[in-house]
């Protein structure tokens, strides 16, 4: 391994850490529901998608970026809120694979009204950020890429202050260290459940944003879930750290396994690897990297 | 229970379809079943190519009163790409009468009705894609991928990436690298890129995508490794503006990669912002207004409120303008077909005689108004694609430019393979090679 | 409904496998008959094939507890496998190719079951996901599973059983009637046995079920095993009597979903659900379309329909969840009850 080149491994590996990031925020939309409802929101990619066809919508009719922005996030709300009614309220105490099933009924309704309502024709979306590499000692690194870190890195600071000085985010983690107990002490669950469901909402807009200027506006972007879903095997679908650190380990393996061992399998291989990686982890640590360990039944 | 209350329910549907039958059945109409696509994740594609289509239609019974008299008429049958909705529409629209040939634009779809269409005798139309081996009439009667097949569109793009470094003789030593989507179509045209870097001595890499190709980070770092000159890109949907965006990423001059069919569209380029200006792709179909019978279409058909396309910025698209010859191909078929049977209604197996005598010089597409939109078509009863010629388009962000010549693939180097494939196949299916005799008559 | 409220009320008083009986009479000796190509090809061949996977995946998770969203990789494996033994195994009687092919799917089944020993709910879910992809990534990427086909795609062989040839969408009927009513057959006897006892005891508590001496591993693999078994001769079916022609993309993640909405609204933990469910995903987004051409056609264009659909179908599971969550079996039997007990009174 004397002529081993480092500088291209190192590119790949900031390559792939850097995809990494944006599996986790997708996945930290998924983990903000499960851990108050215990629900696998699938539909949090028809969400996402929604959420950005919104928005290069209004922009290309001629709505100012910031007033499209909140135009957005505030139907995102309304959405998560109108959600929270109609779909999870009446299903309270159902098995979880009933809820699973309705969030898959609901990603058609959101993917159906989304193309209804906008079309189904494709968008570009810029988000003023040139997607150009530049040069680090060698290695190319996307400002695209490093802005997306960035913003997901503030996201993030931004829910654990919000969940750990404000009221509502004392009482979400309450819910979900015990429902039964926050219940007992007059917490007021469906108001939780609306607030998580428009932080969820919030979240499915900046993933959507920062993965449709990657992929552009189109119908395929509800299919990033399948990136988040190794995430959240991997990191415990109920913690936001194990979902950062699951992407992490997730975009790096799997681009270094495609780089160097895509040759012997004949390539493609990360259209797997990503699931295989997290499931061999599992059969060691079976609640992920910080999942609580609890016995649940489906 | 349950099957007697599904035979229930499937009566009622079947009461409503036979209401709800567009085509009445009288005499002197030739009918176009749809399995069209408007929704799902490749609703684009369908919309414009259903929509061309069906305005060349609209076009030829406005203008012309039909095809010598004979009233075109369609109907639609959704199927979201998806093969088992494409075969339900299939049987749906089968009943109806006077049916001319099936143009699906789904390879899946297309697949799954080779043997009811051939059992049924109608032509099935796949332009511009399609089963390769099926261009072998002897042994696909009714199949026909006109004007191009993977194999010639493969042997298109070599002999434009020649053509662009001066000849053949220079490709010796150069290096291109193959970015394939993750599935039987990407994969269908590796032994003919290996043929081909064989013959003219190019250094070849092919590279897998998969599916559904949302994330190429690891490919494009590969590429950029391997520094070739040319990157073909083969790509399917979301594929195809991620590969031009990563390219950019990771500093791949765009107007060095080339695109294949199914990534030549609006669609692809779109989103991909400017990451997508220079980038150059395959077509058998030129974009633009410009041409006599897209400016016919646009006076006659839109301007009377009968246009099919919801956002008439979308005329002269890509996949608009792929429908509208398409809508030239399958009414001349009709056409031919008429001269030797007569100016009336058709079956099936009399249109599928029409498209194997399907012989459109380019003065007989000056005269259709089509000149310059498609360059020339010659099928016959054993070569059913009928010898295409390719054009290629640059992106400029705004549209596609055309920027070389009408380029003719290498027919003659991919005929034996193509017959080596299909006779292969009539082998494991049991079916005898037709001859031109059992080509020339047809069942009414 | 007419027809069923006169068959049915007799079931409550007449021994129980008097409707089965009466309804297999019917689909082998009547529908044959008046069925059209269209209600062959287009609705009870994919219903047939659906509903077998759903007897299937029920046994999994209805019944042993296990939720895998990897079903349609099963399938794929089961027809890629009868594909190739029918091929290659020169003189291979059909039948046993579709039994070795449900006993490669079962194989396959029992390695991705492996986590299962570990797992549970979603987890356990989300990594039944890697089959899926891996599954189809390995038809696509070896060509030899396709028999180096350039396309990836198979056609099926004629189905010929002991000198009879199933070629007409009638005769296919037949050919899948008789696969998908032998292996339901089989798997009602097999929840009735201490095998599937033992499945419903891990499901609704393991830890009981070690101490009452179940081999909670063991049942765990064999769930697996014979779950895969049937979804992958379902995917026999699905390509040989139903599409004749399949790639490895049509047995992709929506398949999976499909096959799990049918055994949830058909009903869990039972088989009749499966054929309930299976209907229903059938013929529903069938009815919708037409329905919706008929009455709004005029009015919208295509895809203003069809995009409206998909908003109607979506809604309507979510309200059926909702308000059914015990499936269509439980609402099919309280008005069966209801009947039953008018009909008593009377």
């Amino acid at each position: 391994m004397s002529d081993f080149d480092w500088l291209f491994f190192t590119e790949v590996l900031v390559g792939g850490l850097l995809s990494g990031v944006m599996y986790s925020l997708v996945a930290i939309g998924f983990v903000l529901i499960y851990k108050t409802s215990g629900v696998l929101n699938f539909a949090q990619g028809a969400l996402l998608l929604f959420a950005a066809l919104t928005f290069v919508s209004l922009v290309e009719r001629g709505v100012p970026f910031a007033l499209a922005l909140a135009v957005t996030f505030a139907l995102m709300v309304v959405i998560g809120i109108a959600i929270e009614r109609t779909v999870l309220r009446p299903l309270t105490n159902k098995p979880p694979i009933t809820l699973f099933m309705a969030t898959l009924g609901l990603s058609y309704v959101m993917e159906g009204a989304a193309q209804l309502v906008w079309g189904t024709q494709v968008h570009a979306l810029e988000l003023g950020i040139e997607d150009l590499p530049f040069d680090v000692g060698g290695v190319f690194i996307s400002q695209f890429d490093i802005f997306a870190a960035a913003v997901a890195a503030g996201m993030v600071a931004l829910l654990s202050v919000f969940f750990r000085y404000t009221r509502v985010g004392l009482a979400f983690r309450a819910v979900a260290d015990d429902q039964f107990a926050a219940l007992a002490v007059g917490l007021r669950l469906p108001w939780i459940w609306a607030t998580v469901w428009a932080t969820a909402g919030l979240v499915a807009l900046v993933a959507g944003l920062l993965w449709g200027a990657r992929l552009g506006v189109q119908f395929s972007l509800s299919l990033v879930v399948l990136k988040a879903l190794p995430v959240l095997v991997l990191g415990g679908f109920d913690s936001i750290l194990g979902a950062i650190v699951g992407g992490l380990l997730i975009g790096a393996s799997e681009k270094l396994a495609e780089v160097y061992l895509g040759d012997y399998f004949g390539g493609g291989i990360e259209s797997w690897f990503a699931y295989v990686a997290a499931l061999a982890f599992l059969l060691i640590r079976p609640s992920g990297l910080f999942g609580q360990k609890l016995v649940e039944r489906v | 229970m349950t099957i007697l209350s599904k035979f229930k329910i499937a009566a009622l549907a079947a009461g409503v379809a036979l209401t709800n039958a567009l085509p009445a059945a009288h005499a002197d109409e030739q009918y176009f079943p749809l399995q069209s696509y408007r929704v799902g994740p490749y609703a684009a594609g369908g919309t414009g190519f259903f929509g061309g289509f069906i305005d060349y239609l609209n076009l030829i019974n406005t203008r012309d009163g039909g095809v010598n008299g004979v009233k075109l008429t369609w109907s639609e049958a959704e199927t979201q790409y998806e093969v088992e909705r494409g075969v339900e529409a299939y049987e749906r629209l089968k009943s109806n009468p006077n049916v001319a040939a099936w143009n699906p634009l789904s390879v899946g779809i297309a697949y799954a009705m080779i043997d009811r269409i051939t059992a049924d005798k109608v032509p099935l139309i796949t332009i511009n894609h399609g089963r390769t081996d099926s261009t072998d009439g002897r042994v696909f009667p009714y199949v026909f991928p006109l004007l191009l097949n993977p194999y010639s569109e493969t042997s298109g793009i070599v002999n434009y990436i020649a053509s662009k470094e001066g000849g053949p003789e220079s490709l010796k030593g150069k290096k291109i690298v193959v970015l394939y989507h993750g599935s039987p179509y990407g994969k269908e045209t590796i032994p003919i890129y290996e043929l081909l870097a064989e013959k003219f001595g190019f250094e070849l890499q092919q590279i897998e995508v998969p599916h559904p190709g949302n994330e190429q980070q690891s490919q494009w770092l590969t590429i950029r490794r391997a520094k070739p000159d040319y990157v073909v890109l083969r790509g399917w949907g979301v594929m195809n503006p991620v590969a031009l965006k990563t390219a950019a990423k990771t500093g791949f001059p765009v107007d060095h990669i080339i695109g294949n069919v199914w990534s030549n569209s609006e669609e692809d380029v779109i989103p991909a912002g400017e990451a997508a200006k220079g980038y150059t792709a395959i077509t058998i179909q030129a974009s633009g207004t410009e041409y006599p019978v897209v400016k016919e279409i646009v006076s006659a058909v839109y301007d009377k409120g009968l246009g099919n396309l919801e956002d008439k910025n979308r005329i002269g698209s890509v996949y608009h303008n792929l429908g509208i010859v398409n809508g030239i191909l399958n009414v001349e078929a009709v056409r031919i077909a008429q001269e030797k049977f007569g100016n009336r209604t058709l079956t099936g197996d009399e249109v599928r005689w029409g498209f194997e005598h399907l012989e459109l010089d380019p003065a007989r597409v000056e005269a259709l108004g089509a000149k310059n939109l498609f360059h020339s078509i010659n099928v016959t009863w054993d070569n059913h694609e009928g010898n295409g010629y390719v054009t290629f388009q640059q992106w400029d962000g705004k549209k596609w430019n055309v920027v070389s010549d009408w380029i003719a693939p290498d027919w003659a180097l991919l005929r034996p393979i193509i017959e080596k494939s299909s006779e292969a196949y009539a082998e494991e299916k049991g079916i005898k090679l037709r001859t031109a005799e059992d080509a020339e008559a047809a069942t009414n | 409904m007419a027809s069923i409220a006169t068959v049915l009320p007799a079931s409550a008083t007449l021994p129980r496998w008097l409707a089965p009986v009466a309804l297999l009479a019917v689909a082998y000796l009547f529908v044959p008959f008046v069925g059209t190509s269209y209600l062959f090809e287009a609705i009870l061949l994919p219903f047939l094939a659906l509903s077998l996977a759903g007897v299937g995946l029920n046994l999994l998770t209805g019944y042993a507890g296990q939720v895998s969203l990897g079903s349609a990789a099963f399938m794929a494996v089961g027809a890629f496998a009868a594909y190739n033994f029918n091929l290659r195994v020169e003189g291979l009687p059909l039948v046993l190719s579709i039994v070795l092919a449900g006993f490669s799917a079962a194989a396959i089944g029992i390695v991705f079951g492996l986590p299962s020993l570990r797992l549970k709910g979603f987890y356990l879910a989300v990594s039944t996901l890697a089959a899926q992809f891996f599954v189809q990534w390995a038809l696509t990427k070896f060509g030899w599973f396709s028999n180096n086909s350039a396309s990836g795609v198979i056609d099926a062989p004629p189905l010929a059983i002991a000198g009879i040839t199933f070629e007409s969408a009638a005769d296919r009927y037949l050919f899948a009637l008789t696969i998908v009513t032998v292996l339901t057959f089989v798997a009602l006897r097999l929840v009735a046995s201490q095998t599937g006892r033992n499945f419903i005891a891990v499901r609704d508590n393991e830890t009981a079920a070690r101490i009452i001496g179940v081999p909670v591993l063991r049942t765990k693999l064999l769930a697996f095993a014979i779950s895969s078994f049937i979804i992958g001769v379902a995917g026999v079916l699905w390509a040989f009597a139903y599409l004749r022609t399949v790639e490895p993309a049509g047995f992709n993640l929506d398949r999976s979903f499909q096959v799990l909405f049918i055994i949830i609204i058909g009903g869990l933990a039972s088989i009749r659900g499966a054929f309930f469910g299976a209907a229903l995903i059938v013929v529903f987004p069938l009815v919708l379309s037409r329905l919706g051409a008929f009455f709004l056609g005029d009015i919208f264009d295509s895809g203003v329909l069809d995009m409206s659909q998909r908003i109607v179908l979506g809604g309507l599971i979510i309200l059926f969840l909702v308000l059914e969550p015990d499936g269509l079996v439980a609402l099919w039997d309280r008005n069966m009850r209801r009947f039953g007990s008018v009909f008593g009174r009377r």
